[in-house]
């Protein structure tokens, strides 16, 4: 009995197969994503047109842009010959030909480096508190903006070199700076690589040591600042174990204050006669462009944030006068427009300040713009303290913590973290306020320097170049910050969802 | 940090406020700077150029005055004021002087508490149109599409011309000089109007300036001059004199070139107590007797400063016009240096 063999059995398995082609690659995705439905099919073909149709008139336009004229007229001429006549294209040179003060404003130009090197130190400072005792990344971010920084001064010199007579250029050609820079990246290198966590004594000090690099002026005065801190900080510290956290903040802030007003200026006057020591003090109506935005930005920035913390603390206090205090201040702060707070930064302190005095105009802005932004930034993170569970600040009380340790260790660390989208949006969104202090008269990037530009009769009717040029600076300085921003959520993600 | 420099500048405040201000004029030289409300770019009138180096016409006048009051044209701080926060800035004592396109209006002498002191410029407004329009005069402007800035005095003149010539107009509002250029060009407006200084500017940077002309009405009256606090009458006094000056140097050929070798060599009395040989024309105003020599020196008598900034041979190429002096026909006159 010969059982039947089967016609036809498979020996060997069979390999995999390729998925069918409108299941896998470019095909799905096109079809998942762009052509699902008939509406979606239709809207993707009428972006695709509208996108072919901007991009059409607007890449030719930049792409033929002209890159060296000396006026408009020179450009449309250029264009003209190369292009034939009504064609339109870039004029781009104005960029080339002023490039300087859209960075710089007037700060004179033998003394780009003090700016160059302050902006360098800016993300030494930074790294330490973006990426606290990383030695990789803060090595980094040493070594790259030394880099840069340095490469930024060659061609600073270079171009102020070119652009002024030989013995006019005094301060630049001294080869000295370049061999400070390499010195103190240097420095900053090492201590980046041995010891990250001691980096951040740098970035305490940066704003005293940036503030000089721009303004100039004595040594001593930035050192006598310095040394009223050095004052608060001890007598907080002696005194804060006798009569706790915030009386002794006071009388330190007390201290600090009689030593900055009665005594600070006398001590540093005598300094300066016995050892003068400084740069060429310069005035800040001076400072212009970028230069003046990132001042502006960077300050306000940096110190909002420890003002909104408390100002939040102080909301959520018990203690009725501050718990009063802060809302009203926030609360008046935050009903008032940023406009109206430059307007009285420029005009209205004039009246209450005794006459002829000369209390620098970007100072007050940026206090005023520091004060606007603590209240945003007090309610983002009110909002992250009302995020906890209550169960936390319960946790904080049982382990005999006391206020300032419970804040300290349990609550803002998870306060500041859910806060962080909101924070960085509130220093996004301040960052491109700085541009409203043309409504004062300060020549900001986008329209002070703009219009300055376009006053002179060569480049009057210059319209689209410099606004490109200066929103694109803007949108790469907020994109980082943005994704700054993601890369710390990630990190800080500590939940399961 | 801020908070320090903050305390500090109250403290050297507190201390300056002991020397509590006496005028103006004693406020410059103590401080031996003038500062000069000036326009945020205005071109051939003022702004700083690609070496940070403020010129323009009303620069001039300003680095006159400085040349008279501290001896040195170069002693002159110049802050960017806009139209909203010129006035409140000199109120505040921000600046010392405005010189910034201003116009001399009844209710800005009087009820701003401010004293416009002269008229360094005659201005008024006009209109620019395509010259295919074939239109020839303001009135034929009939139904067309006006360029216009919002918030200014132009906005009313131009409302008030249509009006009173019974035509009508459709605006089309703008932010700014720039973007009524833009606006202009790209055929949003038939005409477009502003001060005849800006027009004849704007004009003179459109790519074909041949086929645009600017009508012969002037529908307004703009006169532009230096502007100080009321009530300080000696700052003001200096101020008045030292345009009337160059106004005077012009009219009796002192030039920035020949005024040194005028002032031995003249024989003319007005001239030599206007370079401070004969009399002494500067005490009176507690400035010294070489002041307005000084101030002339600085960039030259008003057609030369005229001429360097927004005259004919300039780009811009404006005409005397109004602005010629009244020997030649025009307005600017000067009351005699006696």
């Amino acid at each position: 009995m010969a059982t039947p063999t089967p016609t036809f059995v498979r020996t060997e398995m069979l390999g995999p197969q390729e998925p069918p082609i409108s299941q896998s690659g470019a095909v799905k995705w096109l079809r998942e994503n762009l052509f699902s439905t008939p509406l979606n099919s239709l809207l993707t073909l009428l972006g695709l047109a509208f996108a072919y149709l901007v991009l059409r008139t607007v890449v030719p336009w930049a792409w033929n842009g002209v890159w060296s004229a000396s006026s408009l007229g020179e450009c449309r001429q250029i264009i003209a010959e190369t292009l034939g006549p009504d064609s339109h294209a870039a004029c781009w040179a104005v960029i080339g030909e002023r490039w300087q003060q859209f960075i710089f404003g007037f700060y004179p130009l033998d003394l780009y480096w003090r700016p160059v090197l302050a902006f360098g130190l800016l993300f030494c400072a930074l790294g330490p508190i973006l990426y606290f005792g990383q030695s990789g990344n803060n090595l980094r971010i040493v070594g790259a903006s030394g880099l840069l920084t340095l490469g930024a001064l060659l061609g600073v010199r270079h171009f102020v070199a070119k652009a002024n007579p030989p013995s006019d250029a005094i301060l630049s050609d001294n080869p000295m700076v370049l061999v400070i820079a390499v010195v103190i990246f240097a420095l900053l290198g090492v201590v980046a690589k041995l010891r990250p966590q001691k980096l951040v004594w740098f970035s305490i000090l940066y704003p005293l040591i940036g503030f000089y690099l721009l303004w100039g002026g004595s040594v001593w005065a930035p050192i006598g600042t310095l040394v009223g801190f050095v004052i608060l900080a001890l007598v907080w510290y002696g005194l804060q174990r006798q009569v706790g956290v915030v009386v002794a903040g006071g009388a330190g802030l007390v201290t600090a204050a009689v030593w900055w007003i009665w005594v600070q200026s006398a001590v540093t006057d005598k300094l300066n006669n016995a050892i003068p020591l400084g740069l060429l003090y310069e005035r800040s109506d001076q400072f212009g462009g970028f230069l003046l935005a990132f001042v502006i930005g960077v300050a306000a920035i940096s110190a909002s944030l420890p003002i909104g913390i408390l100002l939040a603390l102080g909301r959520r206090s018990d203690m009725f006068l501050i718990k009063t205090l802060s809302v009203g201040f926030i609360e008046f702060v935050r009903g008032v427009p940023l406009i109206t707070m430059l307007f009285v930064a420029s005009l209205l302190l004039q009246y209450f300040l005794p006459p002829q005095t000369n209390f620098d105009l970007i100072l007050r802005v940026i206090i005023l713009v520091t004060l606007f932004s603590a209240a945003y930034i007090a309610e983002v993170i009110r909002g992250g303290l009302a995020a906890l569970p209550r169960g936390q600040y319960e946790a904080a009380d049982a382990l005999g913590l006391d206020y300032w340790q419970a804040q300290r260790l349990i609550i803002m660390p998870q306060a500041l973290k859910i806060s962080i989208p909101g924070i960085v949006s509130s220093f996004i969104g301040l960052f491109k306020d700085t541009t409203l202090v043309a409504l004062v008269g300060l020549a900001d990037p986008l329209q002070g320097i703009t219009k300055i530009v376009r006053a002179d009769i060569n480049w009057k009717g210059i319209y689209w170049e410099p606004y490109l040029f200066v929103g694109l600076i803007f949108f790469a300085v907020c994109f980082s910050m943005s994704r700054y921003s993601m890369y710390l959520e990630r990190k800080l993600k500590r939940d399961h969802r | 940090m801020k908070k320090s420099v903050f305390l500090g500048t109250l403290a050297a405040s507190a201390l300056m406020a002991g020397f509590a201000s006496a005028g103006t004029l004693d406020d410059v030289k103590a401080r031996g700077e003038l500062i000069c409300g000036s326009n945020t770019g205005l071109t051939g009138f003022g702004a700083p150029d690609a070496n940070n180096n403020w010129t323009g016409f009303d620069v001039d006048l300003c680095r006159a005055i400085g040349a008279a009051v501290l001896g040195d044209p170069s002693k002159v701080k110049f802050v960017p004021t806009t139209g909203e926060t010129r006035f409140t800035a000199l109120a505040s004592g921000e600046v010392d002087l405005l010189v910034r396109n201003s116009t001399w209006t009844y209710s800005r002498d009087t009820d701003l508490k401010l004293d416009f002191v002269g008229v360094n410029y005659y201005d008024g407004q006009g209109f620019m149109v395509k010259k295919d329009l074939g239109i020839l005069s303001a009135k034929e402007l009939d139904g067309a599409t006006v360029c216009i800035q919002t918030g200014t005095t132009t906005e009313l003149n131009l409302a008030d011309f249509f009006k009173s010539n019974n035509i009508s107009y459709t605006p089309v509002t703008v932010a700014d000089d720039a973007e009524a250029q833009r606006q202009y060009m790209a055929g949003a407006c038939d005409a477009f109007t502003t001060d005849a200084s800006g027009l004849a500017a704007t004009r003179a940077t459109l790519p074909d300036p041949d086929s645009h002309i600017i009508l012969p009405e002037i529908i307004s009256k703009e006169p532009l001059g230096p502007v100080v606090r009321h009530g300080d009458n000696q700052w003001g006094d200096v101020v008045r004199w030292t345009l009337n000056a160059l106004l005077t140097a012009e009219e009796k050929g002192v030039t920035k070139a020949n005024a040194e070798e005028m002032a031995s060599s003249s024989t003319d009395p007005e001239v030599r107590r206007l370079l401070g040989v004969e009399g002494d024309m500067g005490a009176m105003t507690g400035l010294d007797k070489d002041a307005f020599k000084r101030a002339i020196m600085a960039n030259g008598n008003y057609g030369e400063i005229f001429a360097a900034n927004i005259g004919e041979s300039t780009p811009i190429g404006l005409a005397r016009g109004l602005n010629e002096l009244w020997t030649n026909g025009g307005l600017q006159y000067s009351p005699p240096f006696r």
